[in-house]
């Protein structure tokens, strides 16, 4: 269900090794809780994280999330095309829908998060 | 209904609570009948004096309210409904409130505004921790016009929180700088230049200002603020011994989602149909919780109305009218009091709208328990406020005074300070 | 139906004052705006016929039933309305308060702030009230503040509120602009708060712990007096949200329950209206240690005269002056109507109705929770969502039998909660219609009816775009 290649935090969001930068966005089962997403706040280019540190928020008409950092780094890019669709989420949340990128990433962060198995594992314990 | 509930006693269903800790006894005396409620509560309000021709201000006017404002508000489909979030069945208040919020911007030159806050005071506050919300920076700078019982509400409200709050007009490194124009004390300023100098600090201007005055001021939209705030009380609210009153707020459209209370939006149903709902409530207390913009839920909805049907009542030309009858008859009254001679001295240097201050020759309050046998209010001793000395009098004047009003007022306050 | 603004039309105009009666007197220029304000241009009939209709679309508690769970949405006396009308309360300006020589012409609504403060004291169990919070929120708020002033005059570093995770959201709201953190304890399976949970997290940095109860499962906190002991030997004071105040005024007081502080709502236990949602009134009430602490100016009694006095520590202010007056009036006139009698009939009824509700309801509606309720009772929906129909369908489609909908989707702690609140001024029979209503969605339900997920359709508008609406952003006809 939940594409292979990616990773995940228990906080419902994934990350994607590009080489180099990471990509970081929110889960199917995060976009379906919030419903429609109406509005999201990204984090600045150069702003810096540390794993669990709270990134950017997703809105929806019935609820407001809070998206943590699921591994450390600083902002190299973000998806400036939720700001006029925030809806990219909804439509592909692993793909339009990504919403910054890291770098100077701790690998070791990386590997300690969930692989799709895990993580679809995870959801039905819920 | 006991038995379809399969108990035996109303008492059985307070079973729950501890037997010890049951009501034993209170000092609350028996019913009255409504009318020996109406006979005493008559009886109160007989002991207050409310017929003395009114100067008094202090940022709550004595203006005229249209007969339509009471009877339109008090329809009870408004007055008994509830907050519109189921809004299919609230579409009388849903309309009303984006309506409110576009006479509001209209009002100000600022392109968005909320469904209301509760009063003056506490609508300086909400845009206090707006601005910091808005620049990530935690200093706000009052300036020396504003209101002292605002400052007061502001300081008691920020008390715990992690704000500076100073005096002056200097912006740099402030989240904002909150002015009120006209002043407390009834000064009218241009604020761009303020405005500029914010910006260029990287802070926001917040500027309170007085509903009737801006039929005829240059609006806070106009001078570069960017958020308004106000006291809604002089739109169609009775002054009511202190509430229920209107926090009014506006902002410049970027703002919006850092704004606190609610917020009405139009839409349209499955059918097509223009319909209105609340919006952006994820910034509110019910969805964000401790992170919510404010904690505002209750606001000051049937306020709006009034203020609402005020504005309407009145309308372009109406509130100007009112706005220039306050400002005429406000300096005909300066006029005879400062006329060379007089003992009695205006304080403003520069131009005022409807309100002043002045400084007699002898105590403000001593002039002003006398000028009560005359059948006058003669308006604020400053000194009460902490807004000036012990001789100094705030005096408004509203479209309800009359010529002969003003005459009076005159020769009785020269004759109980020339004594 | 059209905007105000499209009724405009030049040159109309409803109100015209009298020609000046003093020489007209330019404003500079360059201090005016540019242009007249664009307000709409209409005649009386015009703006009474626009807000006539609007008022028509509507649902209010003389229309129609209004079940909505924590809401309290009771009959408004139109006696109360009569009393805030009296032109000596009216009228009165508020600054007669704040200038000793001008108190003589204010005695009776100080006389009347007096009463009430004293009343509502009693009625709770605290030793002083303060009517200035504007809205039950704002009571809160100035709660919170009055336990933050106590700890810090006490030199306590305190850093903490614990919340149930039942709270209404202005609890942990409130809490956070005092500057505090917010710790949340978990419900127990009954609905009551986790006893063990709560003391797990009660430590020497808990400045305060607030409490509705009952609770908004609509359960009585069983445990109430071992958690105000615990609470007060942490030296952290105990907060009652009066939200719930319906279901035991005059059975039981929270100040002798072991709760320091509270606030009040007039609006939902004192009858005052809603008003679309506002204006409300939260006075605050607090026991002996934080009495000092209260907003000022304060009424006090001299013999016959009635006088301001600002207490020793005061926080300051939350309101300029005795917070929404006119609304405290009608909470007077209500409470001297009913009485010390009356009083407590009006939380027998409250809980004797909700629990007749739920005794009607029990078979086809799941509660969220076993035993009797007190003044709500709080129903789960899931059931009825495995089947495709929502908490939010069923409240829609009420709306077409001519009943507001109750609470939905609030406490956040029950799935597809319904919460139902009666009050205790409804008739058997306005209940049993609204039951039978009830089960009749039931029924449709267990036939699949789909036309429920069209409802409203007896309304002006059938179910709007919310997230069109978010998306857009139109909030003002410019």
């Amino acid at each position: 269900m939940n594409p292979k290649h990616l990773k995940y935090s228990e906080n419902h969001e994934w990350v994607r090794d590009d080489g180099g930068a990471y990509v970081v966005g929110i889960t199917e089962y995060a976009a379906e809780q919030l419903g429609d997403i109406t509005y999201v706040e990204l984090p600045q280019v150069g702003e810096g994280f540390a794993q669990d540190d709270e990134a950017a928020t997703v809105e929806s008409v019935k609820a407001a999330s809070e998206v943590y950092s699921p591994v450390g780094g600083t902002v190299v890019a973000i998806n400036e095309a939720l700001d006029e669709h925030p809806e990219l989420i909804n439509k592909g949340p692993y793909e339009q829908g990504w919403m910054f990128k890291l770098e100077d990433v701790d690998v070791a962060e990386f590997h300690s998060l969930m692989d799709a198995t895990a993580y679809d594992k995870f959801l039905k314990e819920l | 209904m006991l038995a379809a509930i399969g108990v035996e006693s109303l008492e059985t269903l307070f079973d729950p609570i501890p037997e010890g800790l049951r009501l034993r006894s209170w000092d609350v005396p028996p019913g009255l009948s409504e009318m020996a409620v109406c006979d005493l509560i008559h009886r109160l309000a007989s002991r207050n004096v409310t017929s003395h021709a009114s100067f008094l201000g202090g940022g709550y006017y004595d203006h005229f309210i249209p007969a339509a404002v009471d009877a339109l508000s008090s329809r009870s489909e408004f007055y008994t409904a509830y907050t519109p979030y189921q809004p299919e069945c609230a579409q009388g208040s849903l309309q009303s409130i984006y309506e409110y919020q576009s006479v509001i911007c209209r009002l100000t030159g600022l392109e968005c505004a909320n469904a209301s806050l509760y009063d003056g005071g506490t609508a300086v506050f909400e845009a206090a921790t707006m601005s910091i919300r808005l620049t990530n920076r935690n200093r706000v700078v009052c300036h020396p016009s504003l209101n002292p019982i605002y400052r007061q509400i502001l300081d008691t409200h920020a008390a715990h929180l992690p704000i500076e709050i100073v005096d002056g007009d200097e912006p740099q490194d402030a989240a904002c700088v909150i002015v009120q124009n006209p002043a407390f004390l009834g000064d009218v300023a241009d604020l761009t230049t303020l405005a500029e100098r914010c910006h260029a600090a990287g802070a926001l201007l917040v500027v309170s200002f007085y509903p009737i005055s801006l039929g005829l001021l240059k609006t806070p939209g106009e001078m570069g603020a960017d958020i308004a705030v106000a006291e809604g009380q002089s739109l169609g609210l009775p002054l009511g011994f202190g509430g229920p009153y209107l926090g009014i707020m506006a902002a410049r459209r970027r703002h919006i989602r850092k704004m606190p209370g609610r917020i009405a939006a139009a839409t349209h149903d499955g059918q097509g149909r223009k319909g209105y709902v609340l919006t952006l409530q994820a910034r509110e207390q019910h969805i964000r919780r401790e992170k919510a913009m404010s904690n505002i839920c209750s606001n000051e909805a049937l306020c709006a109305l009034r203020a609402l049907i005020y504005l309407c009542l009145m309308g372009k030309e109406g509130l100007g009218e009112v706005a220039a009858h306050c400002h005429s008859k406000a300096e005909y009254l300066k006029s005879r009091l400062g006329r060379s001679g007089s003992r009695i001295r205006i304080l403003n240097e520069g131009p005022t709208f409807n309100e002043f201050a002045v400084q007699l020759p002898r105590d403000a309050s001593y002039v002003a328990d006398h000028m009560l046998g005359r059948g006058f209010l003669a308006g604020l001793p400053l000194s009460a406020v902490g807004a000036g000395g012990p001789n100094d009098l705030l005096i408004a004047v509203t479209e309800k005074r009359t010529r002969d009003d003003l005459d009076d007022f005159a020769a009785a306050l020269e004759a109980e300070t020339c004594s | 139906m059209q905007l105000i603004f499209e009724a405009s039309r030049s040159g109309r105009r409803a109100i015209a004052l009298d020609a000046l009666d003093v020489p007209e007197s330019p404003f500079p220029k360059a201090l005016c705006r540019a242009e007249a304000p664009a307000l709409p241009e209409l005649s009386e009939l015009d703006v009474v016929r626009h807000f006539t209709r609007l008022s028509q679309r509507n649902f209010g508690v003389d229309g129609n039933f209004y079940p909505l769970g924590s809401c309290t949405m009771k009959y408004n006396p139109k006696m109360t309305e009569s009393a805030a009308a009296e032109r000596g309360l009216r009228d009165l300006h508020p600054h007669l308060s704040t200038i000793p020589v001008y108190e003589p012409c204010c005695q009776g609504a100080l006389a009347l702030v007096y009463d009430l403060e004293r009343l509502l004291a009693e009625i709770s169990g605290m030793r002083a009230v303060s009517l200035q919070p504007i809205a039950g929120a704002h009571g809160e708020l100035t709660g919170v503040l009055l336990i933050a002033a106590y700890h810090r005059d006490k030199g306590n570093a305190k850093d903490t509120i614990i919340v149930p995770d039942s709270a209404h959201g202005t609890n942990p709201a409130s809490a956070a602009i005092a500057g505090f953190k917010v710790i949340q304890v978990p419900s127990d399976k009954d609905g009551t708060i986790h006893f063990d949970a709560f003391r797990s997290v009660l430590n020497d940095k808990v400045a305060g712990v607030m409490l509705t109860c009952p609770n908004t499962h609509g359960l009585f906190e069983r445990d109430i007096r071992r958690i105000a002991d615990l609470t007060h030997e942490a030296d952290a004071l105990l907060y009652y949200d009066g939200a719930n105040f319906n279901a035991v005024v005059g059975q039981c007081r929270p100040g002798d329950l072991g709760f320091d502080v509270m606030h009040f709502n007039l609006h939902k236990t004192f009858g005052t209206p809603h008003g679309m949602g506002g204006p409300g009134s939260g006075p605050v009430g607090v026991r002996d240690r934080l009495a000092p602490y209260l907003p000022g100016p304060r009424v006090v009694r001299r013999t016959d005269i009635f006088t301001l006095e600002t207490p020793p520590k005061s926080i300051g202010k939350s309101s300029a002056f005795f917070g929404n007056f006119l609304i405290a009036v009608r909470a007077y006139a209500y409470i001297r109507r009913l009485g010390d009698q009356g009083l407590k009939e009006v939380s027998a009824h409250a809980v004797l109705h909700a629990n007749y509700i739920l005794a009607r309801l029990r078979g086809a509606f799941t509660p969220a929770f076993e035993g009797r309720c007190m003044h709500e009772c709080v129903l789960t929906a899931a059931p009825q969502a495995e089947k495709g129909f929502k908490a939010l369908d069923i409240a829609k489609a009420l709306l077409d039998y001519g009943f507001h909908a109750p609470t939905i989707y609030f406490p956040l702690t029950v799935k597809e909660s319904i919460m139902i609140e009666p009050t205790e001024t409804e008739s058997k029979e306005t209940l049993d219609a609204f039951c039978d209503a009830m089960l009749e969605i039931a029924a449709r339900i267990d036939k699949n009816d789909a036309s429920l997920h069209e409802a409203p359709v007896n309304t002006p508008v059938g179910r709007l775009d919310e997230v069109h609406a978010a998306r857009t952003l139109d909030c003002a006809c410019l």
